[in-house]
């Protein structure tokens, strides 16, 4: 039993190290483990991961409140966009084909990597312009952070908020209808449309994950699929994780941040897109 | 970006780091208590070897979980620790809402008022 205890602990230190520095949640690396190493029911693994979501959340957000990187308004606002959608596609299911769904987002996220990429090249992290967004002004959406591997504040500016409340409407909606976690398309919102560097976007995405999660836990934790015996071992070891990767992840450049990324939403992605065709990688 | 708007920035910051604070200190409580409850729990039932049910079954339902800690089950914390740890983003959202009220930020009263309805609603439509 010592033996599990350990293992599920080692696996959520390793989830919430990653998790924190990328602000997606650990379900793609606690799935596999629960299902294929510990033989479970992939109903308990959706149980663990959606734990993992909070845990990790929860874990990040303590350290990344004190350093000041998070972006609480951008976070309330776009939470309303996403937890909305997440409620109507709850609703919905079963009223548009999972395949197309899956091809659909999964499109989507490669095509993200990709920006990613050209991202990575132009190394153009923070946006400048003379004329602010409006509504960027109205909703107060515009801030700054002290980066620590560059040491020094970093005022930023943000712009196409509609095109970014339309993805986290869009990242609810999946992860309604299809019970999919949201964090990378969280990332996406703010890194790729709304232009916030790379770091406030990850922040910031860790807490409204953890905000968007708890939502649906309550459904798994009622009805049985959170086992106690995987979700405590796994959720102490995440927020030790979590608290680990979030200081790591201030420190490093957001260059190396978005490496690490780029492969993770390339695979995502095509998981996503081979999904729409019936095939499990 | 000329001064006005230099100047401006920089209070909302400024405000911001405040709230922040109060928040990032409420939400460490938060998960210490959660975490605590778990890990004793988790000490429990590597100590007795079993988690204080039948056949390696747990407790489900609040009523039956607040039974099991007086009962001193090692299941009973691990899933009341559990459903703390549910509740820190929750915890979150409602301590926002406060800060932006003292910071006096209506249109964001408003709007973390509003997410924490939704929620509110998602959690009555999933137990139906």
């Amino acid at each position: 039993m010592l033996h599990t205890a350990l293992l599920m602990f080692l696996v959520g230190v390793f989830a919430g190290t990653l998790g924190a520095i990328l602000g997606i949640g650990g379900g793609m690396i606690i799935t596999p483990i629960v299902t294929l190493a510990m033989g479970l029911d992939i109903k308990y693994a959706i149980g663990a991961s959606i734990i993992a979501v909070i845990a990790t959340s929860s874990g990040a957000t303590i350290a990344y409140l004190r350093d000041d990187v998070l972006n609480l308004r951008v976070a309330m606002f776009l939470e309303i966009a996403t937890t909305i959608g997440a409620i109507i596609g709850a609703l919905l299911t079963g009223a548009m084909s999972p395949a197309v769904l899956y091809f659909l987002f999964g499109s989507l996220l490669v095509f993200s990597s990709w920006n990613m990429v050209r991202k990575l090249r132009a190394g153009k992290e923070v946006l400048h312009e003379s004329q602010p967004d409006k509504w960027a002004e109205f909703f107060k959406l515009n801030s700054s952070y002290y980066d620590k591997n560059l040491h020094k504040q970093v005022d930023y500016q943000v712009k196409n908020i509609p095109a970014g409340l339309s993805i986290m409407f869009g990242a609810g909606l999946a992860s309604g209808m299809l019970g999919i976690g949201s964090g990378a398309f969280k990332v996406m919102a703010m890194d790729n449309a709304m232009h916030m560097p790379l770091k406030p976007s990850s922040a910031t995405s860790n807490l409204m994950m953890g905000v968007t999660a708890a939502a649906s836990a309550t459904v798994y934790f009622f009805n049985g699929s959170i086992k106690p015996f995987i979700a405590v071992p796994l959720s102490l070891g995440i927020l030790v994780g979590a608290a680990i990767g979030s200081r790591v992840m201030q420190h490093l450049p957001s260059r190396v941040i978005r490496m690490i990324f780029i492969p993770i939403l390339l695979y995502l992605g095509l998981q996503m897109i081979f999904k729409a065709f019936g095939v499990t990688i | 970006m000329n001064k006005n708007d230099n100047k401006q920035q920089h209070n909302v910051t400024q405000e911001m780091a405040d709230i922040e604070l109060i928040i990032g200190k409420i939400m460490r409580i938060g998960v210490i208590i959660a975490a605590a409850v778990m890990l004793i729990g988790l000490i429990m039932l590597l100590i007795t070897g079993n988690g204080g049910y039948y056949a390696n079954s747990y407790p489900t339902t609040l009523t039956a979980i607040w039974h099991g800690l007086f009962l001193g089950r090692p299941f009973a914390y691990m899933m009341a620790g559990t459903f703390l740890l549910i509740l820190t983003p929750v915890l979150r959202v409602i301590v926002s809402i406060y800060a932006f009220f003292v910071e006096k930020d209506m249109l964001y009263v408003v709007i973390t008022t509003t997410v924490l309805l939704i929620l509110v609603v998602s959690f009555i439509i999933g137990h139906n």
